[in-house]
C-alpha cells in the first residue's frame, strides 16, 4: 500500500502502531504533490521544508508519549486561511505580497491538535465561484476523468476546488475549505470525496478572508466521513475573537459517524425535485432514501415552500456583504498597489488592476442593492425571504431528524463550460445555498457515478449544532454505497 | 429595474473601481441580466417578516470595555505598500 492510500484515520492508526512515520508519510505527500501539482494546479504554495521540520518534530513528540489528536498527518490549507509567516492570497492579485502576522483560529487549532501543513490551496478569488476558474492563478483540474471522452479537463467544482482535488488526488489526507453557498460541498462532491460545511457559528472566522460574514464557514474536506468528523473536531470552538462564534460544546463527531439510522425520521423536500434534473441523480437520491430505510429510517415528504428564492435572495446578500468586506483591499495597508494621481485614483486603479471580473461583479450588484433607493427593494425584501427560508427548515425539523437531497445538480463539467453567463453557474448551488441562508449544516458524501464514470454526491442537512445526527446519516449513506471507485489521477499509481 | 451606462458608472465610481470605457457596455449587460434575475423575489409576499440578518445567535455577546491588543505597530505596517515612520503613506490629500 502506497502511504498517500491511508485514510486520515487509517493514517493516525499506522502512525500510533509504528508502522509509518510522520517524516516518511509527509515525504510521500510532498512526492506526490511534486509529481502531480503541475498538471493539478490544487496546491499555489508548497511548504516542504517546514512540512518536514514539522513531521520531525512530531515524530520525536510521538516517542515521548506526547501524541495529540491529529499527531504527524499532513493536511493543506485553502488559501483564504491566514498563516502566520506564509503569503495568503485568496486567488487574488489584491492580496499579492501579503504576508500574515497572525494564524487564523482553525488552522492555530489543527497545528495545537498535531497536524503538519502542506502548503495553501488554489480555490475561487475571493471563494466567488463555483468551478475554481476565477483564481488569479489559473484553475484546478479536476482528477476524475469522463470515460467516453477522457481528454476533457473537468472542473474541481468551487470555491474549495484546489481543496478537493488534492484531496482526491492523494496529494493530502484531507484540507480545510470554506463554504458560503456550496464551497465546500459542491466540489467535494464534483470529486467524489466528502465534505462539511457546519452550523454557522461552530468554527470561527478569525483570520479567515472574509467574503459573506452571515453566510461564511470553515469546515474539513476528506476521503471518507470519519475523517471530516476527526478534522472538524479539532477545527470547531468558541473563539471570543469572533463576536458570531457560538460558545458551544464540541462533541467526539467521529463517534457519531457509526451511530446508525434505525428510528431517524429523515425528510425529503419536494421542492428539490427540480425540471431538468438528470435522471440519474434523481435515481441516485431515490437510492440513498431506500439504503437509509433499509437500514431503518424512515423517509418523509416535505415541503420547504420557500426554496427556489434561495439562489436569487443569496445573490443579493452575499454581494452586499462582498461588497462591504472588500471595501479593504485599497492598496494602502497591505497588498496591490497601482499608483494614482490622488488618494481616490489610487484606490480606484489599485482595485480594477487587482479585482479579476467575478469578484468586480459581485461588489457592483452588491454596491447597487446597498445603495441610496434600492436598499429596501432588494437588501431588505432578501433579508426577510432568508427569514422565510430558514422558517421552512425550522417547520420541517419539528417532523424529521435530518434531511436528504442531491449534492449538486450535475456532475463536474468542462472547463470551457458554463462560463458564458454568470446566472448558469450560480445555478450549482440550487441545492447547497439554503443551509448557508439558514445558518444550518450540510455534509456531502460520494454515493454513485453517472453515466460517464464520473463521481454524484448526496447531500445531508441537519438541526443547527447536530452535526452529530448529520454524521450519523451521513455514515450510513457511506456505508451503503461503498463508493471505492477512483479517480484516473491520482498519486501512487 | 434596468441599469443604464450612467448608474454602472456611478455604481463603480461608489465601489471605487476604474472601469475603462469598453468595460462599462460588457458590465451593465452581466449586471442587467443578474438584476433581472433576482426580480422574481419581488413576487414573494413579505408583509410583517422581520429581516434576518445573520444565521448566528440574535444577541451580540457583551464583553469587558478594555484595551485586549495593540503596541504593535511594526507588525501593523510590515504588509503595507508605502509607509513613512509608523504612518500609512499615501498620495497628498490636502493641498
Amino acid at each position: 500500500m502506497h502511504p498517500t492510500d491511508f485514510t486520515l484515520a487509517g493514517a493516525a492508526e499506522a502512525l500510533h502502531e509504528g508502522l509509518i512515520s510522520s517524516v516518511e508519510l509527509t515525504q510521500a505527500h510532498l512526492d506526490a504533490i511534486a509529481a502531480l501539482n503541475p498538471r493539478l494546479n490544487a496546491f499555489l504554495a508548497v511548504t516542504a521544508e517546514a512540512a518536514l521540520r514539522e513531521a520531525a518534530a512530531s515524530d520525536a513528540r510521538r516517542k515521548r508519549g506526547e501524541a495529540r489528536p491529529l499527531e504527524g498527518l499532513p493536511i493543506a490549507n485553502k488559501d483564504l486561511f491566514c498563516t502566520e509567516g506564509v503569503a495568503t492570497t485568496a486567488a487574488s492579485r489584491i492580496l499579492a505580497g501579503f504576508i500574515p502576522p497572525y494564524e487564523s483560529t482553525v488552522t492555530a487549532q489543527l497545528r495545537r491538535d498535531g497536524a503538519v501543513f502542506l502548503g495553501k490551496l488554489n480555490c475561487d478569488e475571493f471563494a466567488m465561484g463555483s468551478s475554481n476558474t476565477t483564481s488569479a492563478f489559473g484553475p484546478v483540474e479536476n482528477p476524475w476523468r469522463r470515460g467516453n471522452d477522457p481528454d476533457a479537463r473537468l472542473v474541481p467544482g468551487g470555491s474549495s476546488g484546489g481543496s478537493a482535488a488534492a484531496v482526491a488526488a492523494r496529494l493530502a489526507l484531507g484540507a480545510t475549505a470554506t463554504d458560503t453557498g456550496g464551497s465546500i460541498r459542491q466540489p467535494a462532491a464534483f470529486c467524489g470525496i466528502a465534505g462539511i460545511k457546519p452550523t454557522y457559528g461552530r468554527c470561527s472566522r478569525f483570520g479567515i478572508v472574509a467574503f459573506a460574514s452571515s453566510l461564511d464557514q470553515a469546515g474539513p474536506v476528506a476521503r471518507t466521513v470519519e475523517d471530516c468528523a476527526i478534522l472538524l473536531r479539532s477545527m470547531a470552538g468558541f473563539d471570543p475573537k469572533d463576536s458570531t462564534s457560538a460558545d458551544v460544546a464540541v462533541p467526539d463527531f467521529a463517534r457519531a459517524c457509526a451511530r446508525g439510522v434505525k428510528g431517524l425520521r429523515i425528510g425529503v423536500p419536494k421542492e428539490y425535485r427540480l425540471d431538468g434534473t438528470p435522471a440519474e441523480i434523481a435515481a441516485l437520491w431515490e437510492q440513498g432514501l431506500a439504503w437509509l430505510r433499509a437500514e431503518g429510517a424512515e423517509t418523509v415528504e416535505i415541503s420547504l415552500p420557500h426554496t427556489k428564492y434561495a439562489l436569487p435572495t443569496y445573490y443579493i446578500v452575499a454581494p452586499a456583504a462582498a461588497s462591504s468586506n472588500l471595501a479593504r483591499y485599497d492598496g494602502v495597508r497591505f497588498g496591490h498597489r497601482t499608483n494614482g494621481t490622488d488618494l481616490k485614483d489610487l484606490y480606484e486603479r489599485t482595485r480594477a488592476a487587482g479585482f479579476g471580473a467575478e469578484v468586480k461583479r459581485r461588489i457592483l450588484i452588491g454596491t447597487y442593492v446597498l445603495s441610496a433607493g434600492y436598499y429596501d427593494a432588494y437588501y431588505l425584501k432578501a433579508q426577510k425571504i432568508r427569514a422565510l427560508i430558514k422558517r421552512d427548515f425550522d417547520e420541517a425539523f419539528r417532523n424529521v431528524d435530518a434531511i436528504v437531497t442531491p449534492a449538486t445538480p450535475s456532475a463536474a463539467f468542462g472547463m470551457d463550460e458554463k462560463q458564458d453567463d454568470p446566472v448558469t453557474m450560480y445555478l450549482n448551488d440550487v441545492f447547497t445555498v439554503t443551509a448557508n441562508l439558514a445558518g444550518l449544516p450540510g455534509l456531502a458524501v460520494p454515493a454513485g457515478l453517472d453515466h460517464q464514470g464520473l463521481p454524484l454526491g448526496l447531500q445531508v442537512i441537519g438541526r443547527a449544532f447536530d452535526e452529530e445526527t448529520v454524521f450519523a446519516v451521513g455514515g450510513a449513506i457511506e456505508r451503503a454505497a461503498g463508493f471505492d471507485a477512483l479517480p484516473g489521477l491520482r498519486a501512487g499509481l | 429595474m434596468s441599469l443604464d451606462t450612467a448608474t454602472v458608472r456611478r455604481i463603480a465610481a461608489l465601489a471605487r473601481i476604474r472601469l475603462e470605457a469598453a468595460e462599462v457596455e460588457r458590465m451593465q449587460t452581466e449586471l442587467n441580466d443578474i438584476l433581472g434575475w433576482i426580480e422574481q423575489l419581488q413576487a414573494v409576499d413579505t408583509a410583517g417578516v422581520e429581516p434576518m440578518a445573520g444565521a448566528g445567535a440574535v444577541a451580540l455577546r457583551m464583553r469587558e470595555d478594555v484595551v485586549t491588543d495593540g503596541g504593535i505597530a511594526p507588525r501593523v505596517l510590515a504588509n503595507a505598500p508605502d509607509r513613512e515612520g509608523e504612518y500609512f503613506g499615501v498620495p497628498k490629500v490636502v493641498e
